[in-house]
């Protein structure tokens, strides 16, 4: 058992000791359950100091049977993009547990047990490098979730916990019919070695198949991300989920689908990813552009933060279909930054929600009188999420638009839009819930962030400066993968060699950009 | 035909388990009338001893396999296997029984051994060689089960599902019995290596054949409801005793996919081009029927009902597949269904309620709150039942769309995932009562099962668990089965 599985292994345990205990110990399993996740943080850090760069391939494998019959192996590993993914999960799940601290106050014991169950299947979605093993995990992920909702959720809770089962159940059916397909071509659903058959041309997919095996897989991770227009599960999601459950979602579960279109649309099929990059893009610039008008004239603060995620996060999809080393580094670290900043977004809504009882915007007004270091954190974590230079989102959505303008300067252009319509709809919301007069309700119900929340916040902020400022603690093991998985996918290293010589000259000088880009970044 | 009738003593090793279930259902009988009131619990002991004890004589009769009887019996692993599974149903069913025989004071020695009789009638299926025994299992099967679903005769409902299930359910035998009569007539046999045989010679219509087939197919398409001829089954099973329709979900329907898989693999596998197309449009039929009808029930057993219809087309998949992969598959699948549904049903059983008055879906609501250890186990049920991995339920569509897809049928696998996400729906439906709704009446009223049930939850439970987990020993066992004797 290697780092990699025990961090598996232990919120899993964690889950089934939390069921045995007594219902009544409520503190108990709070304080238990907050101790395996902080646990499971510490020990993540090890990956971060343990992972060697400058190796191709996964660190920390470990590739074992599970099912003989058909061959179906317990295959973990990381490379430097899991890796960031799996830190993002650990040190998130230690503040859901915090937040939920006293939000929840029925069936406490099974809440928190889910949050770990939750914890569990996320790092073995990332972790998973045997197709077969990597839908399980997918799939796991999907059960804590929907209790998370339908259970603790606000009062549309039901049908937005239905709606977000059955949305993700379609799209991955299909994509279980595609990975049993591949399996029935390749023999075997280990993940390295399929891709090495489809590299070296030993199973060589025609056009039609391997459209339609892109666009099943796409379409399942296409629906988690959401693409626009596979986003209406979202909104009602994060708005009838507790605030924990909102967190995981944004920040780590809808980077399940962004990192499944890194992890194994492109590198699968490369040809059919490039063919259809035009309208995935074209849906992903209209998500942007959407997401932010949409966002911006929600009277319920969490359903703002929500869209602002489909238009976020559409950036992400963008920055993936450029084929450009930028655009790719650029949405892996936004897919990191989002999680951040958007997650700590919901944290501080779910604060407000705690003092007022409300999500609508009419609500509140004059916070910052009243709570001004609630308002100066939730200023900072404004202006980190509607890129502002120096703290972490800026230097994702900047890579994502300098890589689609090496592809194609209008993704740019419209793109841009969006960036200036974040900065609209959260100011705008800002202004409307922390100034303006103060109410009697408002000032009654407003106390000064408390000691948790403290907690809670001041890692997400450090973090959002951190990632502003030092990028290259993240992006060096990041670029190394998002270099192998566009190597590729580039023309070059394609079966048909007639366009190779110019892909290669498109190529060289997007890596050199790519280092410029950190340059200014930073 | 052999000169010798008396069977030597390999053959009665071989036919061990139906021994011991005729002589304890036997001794049943003629002890109701000395211990119906004053042990009424005697009869399910004494029932589950004798299906453990049928069990371990299954895997006896297995260290002799080969032919018994004058070729009529075989003791394959295929067999042994649905014995095995039979026998397992029986033993569960049974544990779900007590607590409602006992809440509808209807303890008697004569349901245990009509469930025991109807076990045995599936053991010779499962394990008959000719289309006779066949027939005769099927028969003594069958005629156990009319008599269960209208056990409790002075209940309605409770007749009224015997009655339609004995009409439509002679009618099909009667197609049946048809087919193996012309089948008789063409080759001359009823042995079904035989008439495998005989198909294989040039000089036999063909055409013929495959309008015995075609009437065979409709009886036992009846048998495992499967569409166009499953109409009967969300009555009856409405109707019926709750455990009652939990063994007929399971037991009947498992035995007769048995011979399905063994007559039309074996006798009829020359004709498969022309039976796999129907067989692909009945799996088709039976789950998107299935599916769609069970979306908008409020009866928990109608619901279960469609749903059977549904893993009914699934296990069709398989079968339309017409490999030994599929064989497998529909084998492993019959095991991983028939425990989550009788798990699903033995909390039915538990909610019900005398009379069987609480079967709407509200009836669950908040069990999740009032009896958190029923409401996991049924959680569970219903997780398998959608299919999400590290259940049975998963493992089992996952070998059967794989052998779908091994076998070319694309079409038919992506629709039937499709069907599986619709399925998705209903089973949730149960999960958020359950778990998001406010205990109601009903469920405020439950007291904690009783050991016989905990026992019908928990054993499924974990047999659900095992087959998510570690699927490799039975699945083995079941594709080292599927190669049948030719």
């Amino acid at each position: 058992m290697n780092l990699l599985e025990i961090l598996i292994a232990v919120p899993a345990a964690g889950f089934l000791v939390t069921l045995l205990m007594p219902r009544a110990q409520e503190q108990f399993v709070k304080l238990f359950t907050l101790g395996v996740s902080l646990l499971v943080f510490a020990l993540s850090l090890g990956l971060v100091t343990g992972y060697e760069s400058g190796k191709t391939g996964q660190q920390f494998v470990h590739n074992v049977v599970w099912i003989s019959n058909p061959d179906i192996h317990w295959h973990v590993g990381i490379d430097g993009l899991s890796l960031w993914l799996i830190i993002l999960s650990t040190f998130l799940t230690p503040i859901a547990i915090l937040i939920s601290w006293s939000y929840i106050k029925k069936q406490v014991k099974e809440f928190f047990a889910f949050l770990l169950l939750l914890e569990f299947g996320l790092i073995g979605v990332f972790a998973a490098w045997d197709l077969f093993l990597f839908y399980t995990f997918w799939e796991v992920v999907l059960v804590p979730m929907y209790f998370l909702i339908g259970i603790w959720g606000h009062d549309r809770r039901i049908y937005a916990a239905v709606k977000f089962f059955l949305y993700t159940m379609v799209g991955s059916v299909l994509m279980l019919a595609a990975i049993i397909y591949v399996y029935t071509l390749a023999g075997t659903f280990d993940y390295a070695t399929i891709l090495e058959l489809f590299r070296s041309g030993r199973i060589a997919l025609n056009h039609t198949q391997e459209t339609l095996l892109f666009l099943a897989f796409f379409l399942a991770f296409a629906i988690k991300v959401p693409l626009f227009p596979l986003h209406t599960w979202l909104p009602d999601a994060h708005v009838e989920a507790p605030t924990a459950g909102s967190l995981m979602l944004a920040s780590v579960m809808l980077k399940m689908g962004t990192y499944g279109l890194v992890r194994f649309c492109l590198p699968m099929f490369p040809i059919a990813a490039r063919e259809n990059a035009g309208w995935i893009n074209v849906l992903a610039i209209i998500g942007i552009i959407y997401g932010a008008l949409v966002a911006m004239v929600q009277p319920n603060m969490k359903k703002l933060v929500a869209y602002s995620s489909v238009s976020h996060l559409g950036f992400v999809v963008l920055g993936i279909f450029s084929f450009t080393q930028m655009g790719l580094d650029g949405a892996v670290y936004q897919m990191l930054n989002h999680g951040i900043s958007t997650g700590a977004l919901f944290v501080l809504v779910g604060f407000l929600y705690e003092r007022r009882h409300s999500l609508a915007i009419k609500d509140f007004g004059g916070v910052a009188t009243a709570a001004p270091w609630l308002a100066i954190t939730f200023l900072i974590t404004t202006l980190a999420s509607i890129g502002l230079p120096m703290l972490n989102n800026f230097v994702g959505e900047f890579l994502i638009l300098q890589g689609a303008a090496q592809a194609k300067f209008a993704w740019t252009a419209f793109a841009a839009v969006g960036v200036i319509l974040s900065a609209c709809y959260m100011l705008w919301m800002y202004q409307r819930v922390f100034f303006g007069p103060l109410s009697d309700d408002v000032k009654h119900h407003m106390p000064e962030l408390n000691m948790r929340e403290w907690a809670c916040i001041v890692p997400l902020i450090v973090m959002m400066v951190w990632m502003g400022m030092r990028t290259q603690t993240f992006l060096p093991a990041v670029s190394e993968t998002t270099a192998q998985i566009l190597e590729r996918t580039s023309p070059a290293a394609m079966v048909v060699p007639a366009a190779g010589s110019p892909a290669v000259a498109v190529a060289l000088p997007s890596v050199e950009i790519a280092k410029g880009g950190d340059q200014n970044a930073r | 035909m052999p000169a010798n009738f008396a069977p030597s003593a390999d053959d009665m090793l071989r036919f061990g388990p139906e021994t011991i279930l005729t002589i304890a259902g036997t001794l049943l009988m003629v002890l109701d009338p000395l211990f119906a009131k004053k042990l009424p619990r005697m009869f399910g002991h004494l029932s589950i001893a004798a299906l453990v004890a049928a069990i371990f004589a299954a895997v006896a009769a297995s260290s002799v396999p080969g032919l018994a009887f004058s070729n009529l019996l075989i003791v394959d692993g295929f067999g042994t296997y649905f014995r095995i599974l039979v026998l397992c149903i029986g033993i569960l069913a049974v544990l779900s029984s007590y607590m409602y025989l006992e809440r509808e004071q209807a303890e008697t020695g004569e349901y245990h051994a009509l469930i025991l009789f109807s076990i045995m009638g599936q053991c010779v299926m499962v394990t008959a060689n000719d289309l006779i025994m066949i027939f005769i299992g099927l028969e003594i099967s069958s005629i156990a089960t009319y008599i269960l679903a209208g056990y409790l005769r002075n209940d309605k409902r409770n007749n009224e599902a015997a009655l339609k299930y004995f009409l439509l359910g002679s009618f099909a035998t009667g197609f049946f019995l048809y087919g193996i009569a012309i089948i008789y007539g063409l080759t001359g046999t009823t042995q079904l290596g035989a008439i495998r045989s005989s198909l294989n010679t040039p000089e036999t219509s063909l055409m013929v054949a495959g309008v015995a087939a075609a009437l065979m197919f409709v009886g036992l398409c009846f048998k495992v409801s499967g569409a166009p001829f499953q109409v009967w089954a969300p009555d009856v099973y409405q109707g019926a005793p709750a455990p009652v329709s939990a063994f007929m979900a399971t037991g009947p329907k498992a035995a007769a996919f048995a011979i399905f898989l063994r007559i039309f693999l074996t006798a009829f596998d020359r004709i498969a081009v022309s039976w796999a197309p129907v067989v692909w449009a009945c799996a088709l039929a039976s789950m998107t029927i299935g599916n769609f009808a069970a979306l908008t029930q409020n009866n928990l057993k109608r619901m279960l009902a469609y749903s059977s219809i549904a893993h009914a087309g699934y296990i069709l998949v398989a079968l339309a597949s017409n490999s030994e992969i599929g064989t497998a598959a529909a084998m492993f699948y019959l095991g991983a269904y028939a425990l989550m549904n009788l798990g699903a049903f033995a909390v039915i059983v538990y909610i019900s309620g005398k009379g069987e008055t609480n079967l709407r879906l509200e009836d669950l609501a908040g069990l999740g709150r009032k009896q958190p250890f029923t409401a996991a186990m049924m959680t569970v049920f219903l997780l398998s039942l959608i299919g999400v991995p590290l259940t049975g339920g998963f493992f089992g569509k996952f070998y059967i769309f794989r052998a779908a897809l091994d076998a070319h049928l694309t079409w038919l696998a992506v629709l039937g995932l499709l069907n599986s996400a619709v399925a998705a729906y209903y089973y949730l439906r149960l999960l958020v009562v359950m778990y998001m709704h406010e205990p109601g009446e009903v469920t405020n009223a439950l007291e904690a099962p009783g050991p016989a049930l905990q026992a019908a939850l928990i054993l499924p439970a974990v047999g659900t668990f095992f087959l998510g987990i570690l699927p490799g020993t039975v699945l083995s066992f079941a594709q080292a089965a599927s190669s049948f004797v030719k």
